[in-house]
This record gives structure tokens, sequence and C-alpha cells, in this order.
């Protein structure tokens, strides 16, 4: 689940790191900022590229001043 | 020597197929015995056929709040969705080719509004008004586009069977009549459960949600309503080829037990939801419990687990002994996430929705709280997510 790569990566960062999911699975661009608000993150960007329409692609800022 | 006996079966999956009624099921059975021939024909079996049908249809219909004359037999909920979208679309097609609905319509009645703006030579469109955090749709916006014109068709269902809200039905009926726009409400899951009012100008209800045997919906057309087939005529010419009658007297019968006790299973069920509501997110850590506190029906609740697979937690659930259904992708027979939990913005992997038939023993709900923290640590632990 994209969901559960993402809460691995920003485990092991600083708050205040962006960090960007890229996949296909269409869940994820529901259950990201579902994670986020959950966990006090902020989504700062949720658009695929143009190129790739069918991709999801969203950046969240990890909570905390790290 | 001694055998270790399995724990019964809990079911708490009954949301369009609850389990049958045993009354209904004595119905069902006298039925096939006396109602079995073609009641329109014209020799003493069809007749004695046609009593039976026609005083199901009188029994019904006045627990719907619609004369006997508006109420049709259909084969199912989906088919009585479908054919009031494609016949009132056809039949008003002149005056209009949208179709509005809330986000949060059942997936039956969404495609058959794709199906029809998407057909012919001048296509409308199907415009989705948005719901909030609980589900509830947004009065203002459904208003506003009654108000822009151009629609063939409006609807709004009485409650919502995944989450259990009820929506703003009569605010939004009002302002279809205003506009001369046709209201559909779809109540294939508070029929039997909660009352449902007269704002309507079609009405969907589904038999096996309220314990009878599957294989009936119900449609209730309001005399004022323009529609059109775009199928062929037949003696019934909304759902042609007619209607199992033994069929439509157990659902008479099966409704009947479920109106005598509506305010006690009312309170018993809304208990044990709020249970649920309030011991899950206590004893399994981040959850997401959805829908309103109150303005919900009283038997059906849903959450989603963080780091869950729904698909493994259903499972898991069953082998401790409980059927519970859920919105997650590739659990309901879909690869995307219940469009529902989409609408509302909710955490859409590892949902649970559980919708409790009549006559559960609160001890059930109990043994129910007591496996779920286990089974959820169990398919996290596979996941290796613990600490994240």
């Amino acid at each position: 689940m994209p969901v559960i790569m993402l809460a691995r990566a920003a485990a092991s960062l600083p708050g205040g790191s962006l960090v960007t999911v890229i996949t296909t699975d269409p869940a994820a661009r529901l259950d990201v900022p579902a994670w986020a608000r959950m966990r006090g993150h902020a989504v700062v960007d949720d658009r695929p590229a143009p190129s790739r329409p069918d991709e999801v692609r969203i950046t969240v800022r990890l909570s905390g001043n790290g | 020597m001694t055998r270790a006996t399995p724990a019964p079966r809990v079911f708490l999956d009954a949301a369009g197929h609850a389990p049958v009624h045993p009354q209904a099921r004595a119905v069902l059975l006298e039925a096939v015995d006396q109602g079995w021939a073609d009641p329109r024909r014209l020799h003493a079996e069809g007749r004695r056929a046609r009593m039976l049908l026609d005083g199901a249809r009188e029994s019904i219909a006045a627990h719907l709040g619609s004369r006997p004359a508006e109420l049709r037999f259909a084969g199912s909920h989906v088919t009585a969705l479908h054919t009031a979208v494609r016949g009132v679309t056809r039949g008003r097609h002149r005056l209009g080719r949208d179709v509005v609905a809330s986000a949060v319509e059942r997936a039956a009645l969404l495609h058959a509004a794709r199906f029809t703006t998407t057909d012919g030579d001048a296509p409308g469109t199907t415009a989705l008004i948005p719901v909030d955090r609980t589900g509830r749709v947004a009065v203002d916006q459904f208003v506003a586009r009654l108000g822009a014109g151009g629609v063939a068709l409006a609807a709004l269902q009485h409650a919502n069977g995944e989450v259990g809200t009820l929506q703003p039905v009569p605010e939004v009926h009002a302002a279809a009549r205003q506009a001369g726009v046709p209201l559909l409400v779809d109540a294939g899951s508070s029929v039997g459960h909660v009352p449902v009012s007269d704002a309507w100008d079609l009405l969907a209800a589904d038999a096996g949600d309220w314990g009878a045997p599957v294989g009936l919906g119900l449609l209730a057309v309001r005399p004022r309503v323009r529609w059109a087939p775009d199928w062929p005529e037949d003696d019934d010419p909304w759902f042609p080829g007619g209607v199992s009658v033994p069929a439509a007297l157990a659902a008479a019968a099966a409704l009947d037990l479920a109106r005598s006790d509506l305010s006690v299973e009312d309170a018993h069920r809304r208990a044990l939801v709020s249970r649920i509501r309030t011991e899950v997110p206590i004893r399994v850590p981040d959850v997401q419990v959805m829908g309103p506190d109150d303005a919900r029906l009283p038997h059906v609740v849903t959450f989603s687990c963080l780091y869950v697979d729904g698909e493994a937690l259903v499972t898991e659930l069953d082998r401790a002994g409980f059927a519970v259904g859920s919105g997650s992708a590739c659990t309901s027979s879909a690869l995307e996430p219940s469009h529902v939990l989409a609408a509302m913005g909710a955490l859409t992997h590892g949902n649970i929705r559980i919708t409790v038939p009549r006559g559960t023993e609160a001890a059930q709900v109990e043994r129910f709280l007591e496996v779920l923290p286990a089974a959820v640590a169990t398919v996290r632990s596979a996941l290796g997510v613990e600490g994240l």
C-alpha cells in the first residue's frame, strides 16, 4: 500500500521534510490526504504530471520542526 | 471425550440481504402453494394469484405512503433504480437531458445515470453534488443545480447504506418541485428501519433489506411523473414479465413484521451501533469512525483502520466467526475503493462496514469488540507497520 511506504519513509525523516508519493493505485489519492490529516502532516501538492494523467502524485510536508 | 465447539457465527452484513424472518419464510412457502398461477389469467387459479398479489401491493403501499396503483414490483432493487432512471430521462428528454444526484448514491443509480446521459444523439451530463465529511449532501449546491435548468431527473437517497447518514430529502424535494423536476428517492437502505416521509416523486425500496427473501425490488411512481419506456411494451409497462407472487407476499409479511417492532428495534440497534462507534476507537489505534453521531440509520456503522488491508481484515474476522462488509478496493468486487468513502474524503483502506440485522444480541456485539483488536493487530503485523 502506498500509504505504508510513505509512512516508512516519513519515519526516518525530520519534521518539515517534503515527501512525494508517485503511484498508479487510485486509492492513494484519497488515503494519503486522510493519513496526513490523522498524523498532522500537510498535503502541499496533488497533481499528476501532465504526461502521466493516470498517475497519482502527492507531496506531503511532514509536521514538526525537525 | 470432549470436543471444542466452534463459536456460532455472527452475521453483521445485512445490507440488502438480511437474514430471512422465519414468518416471512413460512408465508413464502404457503404462497407457493396458493399463488403459483399467472395472475394475468382469468381462471380461478389465476384470479387467486391476482388477489394475493393485490393484497401484497396494498399492504406494502400503505407502509410506503403510496397508493396501491402507484406501486410496481421489480425483480431487484438494481432493476428498480435502472428502470426509474431510464424511464424518466426518456420521458422528459424534451424538458431536460441532465441527471442531478448526490455523489454518494448507490452505484446502480449512478451507472444508470451515466448510461442514459451519455446515450443517444443529444447526450446530457450527470451532475454529482458533493457531500461533507459525514456524507450529507450540500443542499445549497443541489438546489442551485436544479435551478440552473435542463434537468430531466434528480436523485437523492433517503439514507446512505454504507455509512448510515440520513439525507435532507424534504429540503431537496421542495426545491425539485419548484424547479418542476421529479425527485427519485432511493430508500433501499431505510425502509423497514426508519419511517419514510412522502417527500418523493419516485421511491425505490429493497425487500431483501428488510428481511424478505431476495428477488424483489419496489418502485412507487406518482401519477404526475412523465415517463416513457425505452424497452418493449408489456402488460406490466414498467417491469416486463411481471413478478413472483410468492416473493411479493413474503415481502409484504416481512415488512409488516419489521414495522410492528420498528421502534423497539430502532432503540436496540441504535444502542449497539453507538457502542461500536464509541468502543472501536478506544480499543483499536488509528481508526476513523465515519458518519454523523445523530441523523443516521439505527443499524449501519462504518470505520477504517490505518495501514490495514480491508480484504485481509474481512477474512480474518470471518475466520473468527464474524461476517462483515467492506468498502475497500478488492473487497467489494471492485478495483476502485468505495465512491462513498472517496466523496467523504475518508480513509478508504482497511474499511469495515457493519449492518446489524434485527434481533442481534448485545453479547454478540461485545464478542465482536473483543475479537476486533487482535484481528486488526494480526493484519498489521503481517504488513510490518507497528510503530508507523
